[in-house]
């Protein structure tokens, strides 16, 4: 478990992470979204100690990272997968980690494998890799302790469709294990598809947390049916507000069973019924963060 | 169309077990510095170098020195030159490079208590060091008797055994400025250009100084490293006065700036 607790950052004049509080739960994958600088990254480089908190603590199963005495076996972290040596080769990389674990060599290439970098791509420098491939070697580097935490930022960052597709099911596995998963992500449809837990942080203050269900059920219903306008117009009667899209669909601040049963006393058939979560999650973040965005898109 | 998505089930297996684990040893942390200095491109040619070096070094003396100069000085004096220069860059890329290289956002994750990795990184250097000192001793000598040999003179062993410790404590300090100077600039390009500074156009800055001002030709000795330097490379550091300029210089250039250094580094941001 990861436990973040007033957590306070600040630079020369500026915050960059005010008073955090929030915890990540042991089997569940917990998103850490929010837009650029928001204080995403510099909340989890407190969490492993690479940066000194102002004042707050962050906490991995109630100790402080630094005071783990091999972290590598408890915590596995990728903050930036081209953060290394470009003239090593990927395979080094990985024995320098393993050694300083104290993991036999063998699990070098277990890792190897499951990360699906070939005993050729592991024999070339760092240097010629793709960004890709960084993300699979800095992957391999966090699993290879068998750590009961893992904190990602942006693994998915740079994968082929296939990458990120395994890592899905990676993290899945992993917090179905009863391991605690924090990552975070601008790839929105990949958080709502993975995360059981969000949190959204915008100029350094968590503006929104709470389970995915929670948080995205505020976001509304989207539903379909044959005649749109009906639809709206038999909603409208029932005294709830709606928006017709331009696509054909309703979308409400109701929730999914009351539409429904609006649809049913109408008499419509709907096509589909359900959260509005697939632009639920944008919209979310859209409106939550609002305020932070460098574009000031509208909420 | 697509159905409600049913959110993946997050079921507990297993209960997350704490495991003990065990502090990590000094001696792993040392062999793993070791490692890093020549798994890269640039430390395997740094190491290759010394004793390419060595032995191109060795060669010139035998075909260039006269009969008379085919002495063991002459090879280490021509051997010396370059490890003087190359084992201080080897000290202070055993430090930049986890910043100019960022690999320390994985050493530091990994060893969260920065003095432990700094410590070992100096054990390390100071093995190398020992190392290639050997290195160059073996293959001087050998040049020593193949020249000999070559040009029909008798083998001169004119190094004593009291200088030679001196020659390596020489090299020591030598690597030891480098390395001060990676823990304080934390930045490969910045510590090489002030290492050249420091032993390249500082002395003749203090020179001048001294020829100009009376007053600072007494106190040159104890302020000017490479002048306590070049005198352990001569093995000419023997009264206790000398071996307090030794101290005097090293506490400068070495002992505070490492101190100052080090309590940054445990405080500043790996980035």
């Amino acid at each position: 478990m990861i436990t973040v607790e007033s957590l306070t950052r600040r630079y020369a004049g500026v915050t960059a992470v005010d008073n955090v509080s929030f915890t990540a739960q042991p089997g569940r994958v917990t998103g850490f979204l929010g837009p650029n600088g928001a204080g995403k990254s510099t909340t989890m480089r407190v969490m492993v100690g690479l940066t000194a908190p102002t004042s707050g603590s962050a906490t991995i199963n109630a100790e402080r990272f630094a005071d783990l005495p091999n972290p590598g076996l408890e915590v596995g972290v990728l903050l930036d997968a081209s953060a290394q040596h470009a003239g090593r080769t990927g395979r080094e990389i990985l024995t320098i980690a393993a050694d300083t674990m104290g993991l036999p060599r063998t699990r070098v290439d277990e890792m190897l494998e499951i990360v699906s970098l070939t005993p050729t791509e592991a024999k070339r420098r760092v240097r010629n890799y793709s960004l890709g491939m960084r993300q699979r070697l800095g992957i391999a580097t966090a699993l290879l302790g068998d750590p009961q935490v893992l904190i990602l930022d942006e693994p998915a960052n740079g994968l082929d469709p296939a990458g990120i597709r395994w890592m899905r099911d990676l993290l899945t596995g992993f917090a179905s294990h009863g391991g605690t998963v924090l990552l975070s992500s601008h790839l929105l449809h990949e958080i709502e598809v993975i995360a059981d837990d969000l949190v959204v942080i915008g100029n350094g203050k968590i503006v929104a947390a709470g389970s995915k269900e929670e948080l995205l059920a505020a976001a509304g219903t989207l539903a379909r049916s044959t005649s749109p306008r009906d639809l709206a117009y038999a909603l409208e009667q029932a005294g709830i507000p709606s928006t017709l899209a331009g696509d054909g669909s309703v979308r409400t601040d109701a929730d999914p069973a009351r539409v429904g049963a609006v649809a049913l006393t109408a008499g419509i058939a709907l096509t589909e019924l359900r959260s509005a979560e697939g632009a639920g999650l944008e919209d979310m973040f859209l409106s939550l963060t609002a305020d932070t965005q460098r574009e000031g898109v509208a909420a | 169309m697509t159905a409600t998505t049913v959110p993946p089930a997050t079921t507990t297996e297993a209960a997350p077990v704490r495991r003990t684990a065990r502090p990590i040893p000094t001696t792993r942390l040392v062999k793993v510095e070791l490692r890093k200095m020549f798994n890269t491109r640039s430390g395997f040619w740094m190491l290759i170098s010394i004793g390419v070096l060595s032995v191109i070094a060795t060669g010139a003396v035998i075909i260039f020195a006269p009969d008379s100069a085919v002495t063991y000085e002459s090879f280490a004096t021509a051997i010396g030159f370059p490890m003087s220069v190359i084992l201080p860059m080897i000290a202070i890329l055993a430090v930049t490079s986890e910043w100019s290289q960022r690999s320390g956002l994985t050493t530091f994750t990994l060893v969260p208590r920065r003095g432990r990795v700094i410590g070992a990184k100096a054990i390390a250097t100071v093995l190398v060091g020992l190392g290639s000192m050997a290195v160059a001793v073996a293959v001087g000598a050998v040049g020593n008797l193949a020249g000999s040999a070559l040009a029909g003179v008798d083998t001169v062993w004119d190094v004593s055994l009291s200088t030679a410790p001196q020659i390596v404590l020489g090299n020591l300090v030598g690597m030891a400025i480098g390395f001060t100077l990676g823990v304080v600039l934390r930045a490969s390009a910045a510590a090489i250009t002030g290492y050249f500074v420091v032993s390249l156009v500082l002395p003749g800055i203090l020179e001048l100084l001294a020829l100009v001002r009376e007053w600072f030709l007494d106190l040159q000795p104890w302020i000017d490293w490479n002048y306590t330097q070049v005198e352990l490379f001569e093995g000419a550091t023997n009264t206790g006065e000398e071996w307090a300029m030794l101290g005097s210089t090293t506490m400068i250039w070495i002992v505070l700036p490492l101190v100052g250094g080090l309590l940054s580094l445990r405080r500043s941001e790996v980035k």
